[in-house]
């Protein structure tokens, strides 16, 4: 699954997994009925709306050995939501798909440790790169060292510790625009923490929160770049571009 | 010297005026740091802490799917032990109740236990409305008391306050309710605990009676438990001749073998210690020791309405540790009173609306206060899914508005975004027409995203349109 965020906005970290994933050997397929999760409507309230999101997602997913996704919010959000929206429509047909879908969905460094059962992926990167571990990735579906052991096979990379890494940047969906003041400076104190590493790129696992802590270094001529760990995980020798 | 949360504007516009006072995030910055890794440290060398955390959370389970049971052996074992039982409905009732014991015995003031439920129920106001003077004797409540303040900390009233600022409000405050503080008063922790100490001392040995809290209600005993640290609680509980406590419903714990986890969890969690100083634990009337009269009041003011809904029943777990306040990063940068009640934090942004019901613009506000970074949940000894309530009482704040007539702009654009998401190609359409991500952004009001952060500039093709365009032929 290609997250709607990554499909309109960020099209190269899709692009990043393909690559990355066929390198493997893993057969890659985009169904083209997908569209979004349901994490937008479900967070915010809006749980009736929400049922023709999630119904859609277990009909264009059926059938798959798994599904795969750069996000750690999106599979959290899969696991963890699409029950209870299920049961909001009362809908024994979709409990059982959502039951079925729900523990074949990853996250994708979950995919490549515990289901590939890869954490050298064969990826090269000569960069200064620091690593921020996304809320839901870190609390709802607890990925815990997974990425970070990822990161630390690609050779040549320079991997520093983020202060406070621990700590959200204050994106939360709708939240970053319901409370922008207290999301802004959740994110500011974030950047700063980036800027302090010395490092030319934060990489982490959600585009979403890339987006918001890009967006205030970029503001702030920070010179720091904000990559997804798809994107470092495709890069090799012969291909540093690491996408398409 | 009373303020009030009534009238409180909601959360984003309450944090906005908070995130201005540089000095506030300062202060909250600093001692919530501070806290976090003293808890960091302490539950760290508890080898079985989540079993623990889970027969912490079944204690509290079990005590509330018999409640009824619990409140009726409670008010006999209380009775039996020479205890006066009340129930009161609502603030109005407990703080009558209150009231009518003080002017039995013609007080004109009474010593205060720290304690959340008097300040939920508002009972100093509702005193000082009948003449009777309420004095706090936690320091830090003191502090907010003296500084006609509000608390923002359920463990630290006064976290939002430096020793400086203590310093001035001990000084210009102190003479004009008793003992005044010395004149040439530093702004040493050491100086200042003295100065309180020398003032409350006065107070205690004077008052007639004392007004208390519960942190838990052992029900097969009748026994009531305080836990603290300044020892201030057992000054309260043992000199006055009359004792009330108002407990709320939830604190009941069915066997006296049940409090076990719950006091090893608590102070690991709340001040970071791994026992509280004091414990104290009370029953009735004692003849020739203690107060001689005591009345317990079971105060319900929500609890029932909490109780009944199924997702957030859960929050009636809570052991007021705070844990989820030091964790929390809404918390820390905006501080407390921007929550407009007694119960700040994440555990306030779901207590509220769970105990008044969702309709009115603040409260209606404070689930959203929070980014759902999950912290407060990975904190919490009583494993409060917090997260997961606040998503649910967002629905329920939705759905309070389904059958507005004119419905808000969010609920439009959602509505029309759960068309668009509810498939592949309305989704491709939608992204080759506006953009899509950038579309929905502005419909939330990207104005309000870009004034402070760059919006990444749309790629030429999707990925669905170029997965369409090469059949995902990445040489393509």
């Amino acid at each position: 699954m290609v997250t709607c965020v990554n499909d309109a906005i960020y099209p190269g970290t899709g692009a990043a997994v393909v690559r990355l994933l066929r390198r493997l050997g893993v057969d890659v397929d985009f169904p083209q009925d997908q569209a979004c999760c349901g994490q937008p409507m479900v967070n915010t309230g809006y749980l009736d709306e929400a049922v023709p999101v999630v119904r859609n997602f277990v009909d264009a997913f059926a059938g798959y050995d798994a599904v795969v996704t750069p996000s750690g919010s999106c599979a959290g959000s899969v696991r963890h939501q699409h029950g209870l929206v299920a049961r909001r429509a009362a809908d024994p047909v979709l409990a059982g798909a959502v039951a079925d879908l729900s523990p074949r969905t990853f996250e994708l460094s979950e995919f490549l440790v515990d289901v590939l059962g890869v954490t050298d992926v064969g990826a090269y990167f000569p960069h200064r790169v620091t690593y921020h571990p996304t809320c839901h990735s870190l609390r709802m579906l607890g990925v815990g060292d997974r990425p970070r052991r990822l990161l630390e096979a690609v050779r040549g990379i320079r991997l520093v510790d983020l202060p406070h890494a621990d700590e959200c940047c204050g994106f939360g969906g709708t939240f970053a625009v319901k409370n922008a003041d207290t999301s802004v400076a959740m994110g500011s104190d974030k950047a700063r923490h980036v800027r302090e590493t010395g490092a030319e790129v934060l990489v982490a696992g959600d585009n979403s929160c890339l987006m918001h802590i890009g967006g205030l270094l970029s503001r702030n001529q920070a010179g720091v770049r904000v990559m997804h760990l798809a994107e470092v995980l495709a890069s090799t020798e012969a291909d540093p571009g690491g996408a398409r | 010297m009373t303020h009030t949360f009534v009238g409180m504007p909601p959360f984003p516009v309450a944090a906005r005026e908070a995130l201005a006072d540089t000095q506030l995030r300062h202060n909250l910055g600093h001692a919530t740091a501070t806290i976090r890794g003293k808890r960091d440290q302490v539950v760290a060398e508890v080898e079985n802490w989540e079993e623990l955390r889970l027969a912490g959370a079944a204690v509290k389970d079990r005590a509330l799917r018999g409640l009824d049971q619990h409140l009726v052996q409670l008010e006999e074992s209380l009775t039996d032990r020479g205890a006066t039982v009340h129930w009161a409905r609502d603030a109005v009732e407990a703080n009558r109740i209150v009231v009518d014991v003080a002017r039995r015995h013609r007080v004109d003031e009474v010593v205060k236990v720290k304690s959340m439920v008097t300040q939920e129920i508002g009972l100093n106001e509702a005193l000082q409305a009948e003449g009777i003077a309420a004095w706090e004797t936690d320091l830090a409540e003191l502090i907010v008391q003296l500084g006609g303040d509000l608390p923002s900390h359920i463990l630290v009233p006064a976290i939002h306050r430096n020793r400086a600022e203590i310093r001035e409000i001990f000084r210009s405050k102190m003479g004009g309710v008793g003992r005044a503080a010395p004149s040439e008063l530093s702004d040493d922790p050491a100086a200042l605990a003295a100065a309180a100490r020398a003032h409350l001392r006065e107070k205690f040995l004077r008052a007639r009676m004392a007004v208390s809290g519960a942190n838990f209600a052992v029900a097969e005993t009748g026994t009531l438990v305080v836990v603290e640290s300044e020892g201030n609680g057992r000054m309260c509980l043992t000199l006055p001749d009359v004792l009330v406590s108002v407990v709320g419903i939830e604190k009941v714990v069915p066997t006296w073998a049940e409090l076990d986890p719950l006091l090893r969890l608590l102070p690991r969690s709340s001040t970071g210690e791994r026992m509280n100083p004091y414990t104290s634990t009370w029953s009735g009337v004692i003849p020739g020791d203690g107060p001689q009269e005591v009345h317990v009041v079971l105060l319900d003011n929500g609890r029932t309405r909490a109780l009944a809904d199924e997702v957030g029943r859960q929050a009636l777990r809570c052991i007021r540790c705070s844990a989820c306040l030091n964790v929390c990063p809404v918390y820390e940068r905006v501080g407390g009173h921007a929550y407009g009640s007694v119960y700040p934090g994440p555990i306030g942004a779901i207590l509220n609306p769970l105990l008044k019901g969702t309709g009115d613009p603040q409260t209606d506000s404070l689930p959203y206060a929070s980014s759902l970074c999950g912290a407060c949940f990975e904190a919490c000894p009583v494993r409060i899914d917090i997260p997961e309530v606040l998503v649910h009482l967002r629905s329920k704040v939705v759905d309070g508005h389904r059958d507005d007539r004119i419905p808000k702009p969010e609920a439009v654009a959602m509505r029309s975004a759960s068309w668009t998401f509810a498939g592949g190609r309305r989704l491709g359409r939608a992204e080759r027409l506006t953009r899509l991500g950038i579309g929905v952004g502005r419909r939330f009001g990207a104005a309000r995203w870009t004034a402070t952060r760059d919006l990444p500039t749309p790629p030429k093709e999707s990925f669905r349109a170029w997965w369409k365009r090469t059949d995902g032929r990445l040489d393509r």
